[in-house]
């Protein structure tokens, strides 16, 4: 897709030298930046790179500490979001900003000025969700929806104030294939209804698909635009980590060696009145294949996750075998000891202790390997275990003693990869290992768990990214409705049958019932 | 039993439980911000002694339960400024805010030890006070008590229908989210901090301008937390709140009652005077048991200081 005579378009928004400092960091460093009306404009870069916080400052939640922002034409100082959204900016957050005890119709309410009537408010959603494609019933709580209907309750927000610039951070990065195909063509009609789209975003495809002009950001600064259907996916990549694309080596495996994880008839009922219950799964992943669980969020993969890691150990010890030993009982402790490693998929919190040091944070998962002599800490092992760690996965931290809070997402990621990595587990399970990752190091923690592959290592990868499980898995499976699919190989499936599968309709699924995010809104 | 001793034991619950249901639904609003204030004890001593020291000097109590007012809200704001603007940690601040409270009321309260209050007159409301048993122990009582009533109805009205109410349940629920949206997160919750201060005043001055009427130090014994007990236990619901409230002072009467009695019976009193507490809380407990509830109505944030980023 070309701009369309993008020349004669007036200018809608336009950055001139907006710098923003951090304490720590320069988050963005002399940024200009031109959105024409009706454009679809991506923001490129990798995490860390300042986009988010070149966003904050446009909508008004930061302020810049340099530069000067026009908007049509006029210098503005946002002051707050309110103010930019009546100025006609509207923000659809990567982390959703959304209340969930609180119904839809509430939850767009607190964004409009004035005191509404909620019933005619619920009636102008459904309006603009018809308009628009984005099923979402007015009246149900927030909680009780997926991710995909959550992004569509912030998009109607938006769409709700008329706007002339929509800002969409990192959109999908929750979304099925099919559910992303969808949000491309509401962008579009809405960019072709003269809306300007700010689309932040690391993927490389997607903006080749959707985006009009790019600008390209690595570390706060600018380092190109281009019009990416002009461009091809190594050049961009080039422009957004200065170097080439790390590309993952993958080979066919030789031969599967003994079964690591098995799961016989595995059923949990889950007891969050919002959770999904597991129903009769069968699963067997041997040493030497990386075994991929696709599926939307929300349909029992925290579940899964938590009975695998004996977070929520079992009644029975039969349904679960780590390594031969039936193990549904056994603490999460305990199967480490089996020879299983277990990564999270919030890092913070479950994967590691915010406000703990990375050398205590080791010291939690890795106590195993030599670090502790009759109970008492051995603090040499400890920082070596942990320099090593930083080391070997190029962790940007403030040494082995930094909290684990203060590191990036992506870097604390690196790092919690590495520590299950070095310790060498048989079996290990992972759950979004790249999720909010950079590319490369996206492609470095994939390259790793191929690595642990060809060394004999079962790996369990649940993750909602498909292009991630289609590049490094042998097998893969569909969680929809707390049910799992057959597996496939690789070679025999393909991205869309596995989009279809996601909504839970395999063949002989017995309608899995999966919270896909598709259903109708008056339905 | 005859129908007297109902009716003044259906009185004297009425009366026992509302300064609990102030201090409590004023408390609910602050915790429903986010905000964890277990200063309650202690800003209801200070109302205490403010409400009867005016009310002693100017001989007319509503000016007292202003002063009341007045106390608890300072109080209150002495923690909002602590944990809101210099983000102290909230449950070190409130205990501490309870103890200092407790002290501060004996000091002013001294002179006031052996001086006596008027009985203020009931407030009959014409008709509904004619209704047999019921008639007399709920319509021909002390004015807060109705006070009490408006003041639930006012707030289950805030809370579920105006968009403030909305606002406060949002910023209870996820402050950062509120933030970005562009709500003044801070703003509210001193607001809600100062609301729920002000209400702890006037429950302390119920106790000592209408309810006892005296001043005695430590006279508040304990309400202050039971009515921070009742928040949480009521679910951060406004009708559960006044359901505990109301066990709470029917049993607190009735175990008053069994051991003025003079009946013969073998239990310690030690026992029978913890009775309120351990039957309000299990009551509760049992209602309350419904997680998806709790989920539902209990604020994220409670207790957490939040920093909007610039």
């Amino acid at each position: 897709m070309t701009p369309d005579q993008g020349a004669e378009n007036e200018v809608r928004l336009e950055l001139n030298g907006i710098t923003k400092i951090y304490p720590a960091v320069i988050a963005n460093d002399d940024v200009n930046l031109k959105v024409r009306r009706g454009e679809i404009h991506a923001v490129l870069g990798e995490n860390g790179a300042g986009k988010s916080t070149l966003m904050k400052m446009i909508y008004g939640v930061a302020r810049p500490d340099a530069g000067e922002m026009k908007w049509e034409g006029e210098v503005v100082h946002v002051e707050n979001p309110a103010h930019a959204r009546s100025l006609g900016i509207g923000m659809v957050f990567q982390h959703f900003s959304l209340f969930e005890t609180l119904t839809v119709v509430e939850n767009v309410a607190l964004a409009l000025p004035g005191n509404i009537d909620l019933r005619d408010l619920s009636i102008r959603i459904s309006e603009v969700s018809h308009k628009y494609g984005l099923p979402v019933d007015p009246q149900r709580l927030v909680h009780a929806l997926s991710v995909g209907e959550r992004q569509r309750v912030e998009i109607i927000r938006c769409l709700l104030q008329d706007p002339k610039l929509l800002i969409m951070d990192e959109p999908t990065s929750v979304l099925t294939p099919q559910a992303v195909r969808k949000l491309f063509d509401t962008l579009r009609q809405l960019a072709h209804e003269g809306c300007s789209i700010l689309y932040i975003s690391h993927k490389l495809d997607e903006i080749q698909e959707l985006c009009h002009v790019a600008t390209v950001l690595r570390n706060g600064k600018v380092t190109g635009d281009c019009i990416p259907s002009k461009e091809t996916p190594e050049s961009m990549a080039s422009l957004m980590i200065g170097k080439e694309l790390p590309v993952c080596q993958h080979e066919v495996p030789t031969e599967l060696g003994e079964v690591r994880l098995r799961l016989n008839g595995l059923t949990v009922v889950s007891d969050d009145p919002f959770g999904t219950s597991l129903k009769n799964i069968d699963l067997e992943i041997n040493s030497g294949e990386i075994f991929g669980i696709a599926g939307v969020s929300g349909n029992g993969q925290q579940e899964l996750l938590y009975a695998l890691s004996g977070e929520e150990p079992l009644t029975q010890n039969e349904p679960i075998v780590i390594c031969g030993e039936a193990a549904g009982r056994k603490l999460p402790d305990a199967r480490r000891a089996l020879g299983m490693g277990f990564v999270p998929e919030e890092r913070l919190g479950r994967g590691a202790v915010p406000q703990m040091s990375l050398a205590e944070n080791v010291l939690l998962t890795a106590h195993g390997g030599g670090m502790l002599n009759k109970g008492m800490i051995q603090f040499e092992q400890m920082y070596e275990f942990t320099r090593r760690c930083i080391d070997k996965f190029d962790v940007k931290c403030g040494g082995e003693k930094a909290a684990a809070k203060s590191l990036s997402g992506g870097n604390l990621q690196k790092f919690i990869m590495g520590r299950e990595i070095l310790q060498m587990p048989k079996l290990l399970v992972v759950a979004q290992p790249t999720w909010g990752v950079d590319v490369g190091a996206a492609a470095f923690i994939r390259q790793e768990l191929i690595d642990m592959r060809n060394e004999g290592t079962a790996i369990l990868v649940i993750s909602e990214e498909l292009e991630e499980l289609f590049e490094i898995s042998d097998r893969i499976a569909v969680i929809a409705g707390g049910k799992l699919s057959p597996p496939k190989k690789l070679a025999d499936t393909s991205i869309d049958e596995i989009g279809v599968w996601m909504s839970g309709m395999w063949p002989d699924s017995g309608k899995a019932d999966a919270k896909s995010g598709e259903r109708q809104a008056d339905a | 039993m005859n129908l007297d001793i109902i009716e003044s034991i259906l009185f004297a619950t009425i009366i026992a439980g509302t300064p609990l249901i102030i201090v409590a639904l004023g408390q609910l609003i602050a915790e429903k911000s986010g905000v964890l204030n277990l200063g309650a004890e202690g800003m209801m001593a200070m109302g205490a002694v403010a409400g009867f020291a005016v009310t002693f000097h100017t001989g007319n109590p509503w000016l007292g339960v202003l002063a009341g007012m007045v106390a608890g809200a300072l109080m209150s704001l002495l923690f909002a400024v602590v944990v809101l603007t210099l983000m102290g940690n909230q449950v070190a601040t409130g205990l501490a805010l309870s103890i200092f409270g407790g002290g501060l009321s004996a000091f002013v309260g001294k002179p006031y030890e052996s001086e006596v209050l008027e009985a203020v007159p009931t407030l009959r409301i014409p008709l509904l006070a004619d209704i047999p048993v019921i008639g007399p122990s709920l319509f021909n009582q002390q004015p807060l008590v109705y006070l009490a009533w408006a003041l639930f109805g006012g707030i289950v009205w805030f809370l579920y229908k105006s968009r403030s109410g909305l606002l406060l349940r949002a910023v209870g629920e996820s402050p950062s989210s509120a933030h970005s949206i562009g709500y003044p997160v801070i703003r509210i919750r001193y607001m809600a901090t100062l609301f729920g201060g002000a209400m702890a005043g006037v429950g302390g001055s119920f106790l000592s301008v209408f309810y006892t009427p005296l001043w005695v130090e430590g006279m508040v014994a304990g309400r202050g937390w039971i009515a921070i007990a009742l928040v949480v236990f009521a679910t951060w619901r406004p009708f559960r709140v006044l359901v505990g409230a109301y066990l709470f002072g029917g049993v607190m009467v009735a175990q008053f009652f069994v051991q003025g009695s003079g009946l013969d019976i073998n239990i310690p009193s030690q026992f029978l005077s913890s009775l309120p507490y351990l039957a309000t809380i299990i009551v509760l407990v049992i209602i309350s048991r419904d997680q998806n509830t709790v989920r539902l109505n209990a604020p994220v944030s409670l207790g957490q200081s939040y920093r909007p980023d610039a």
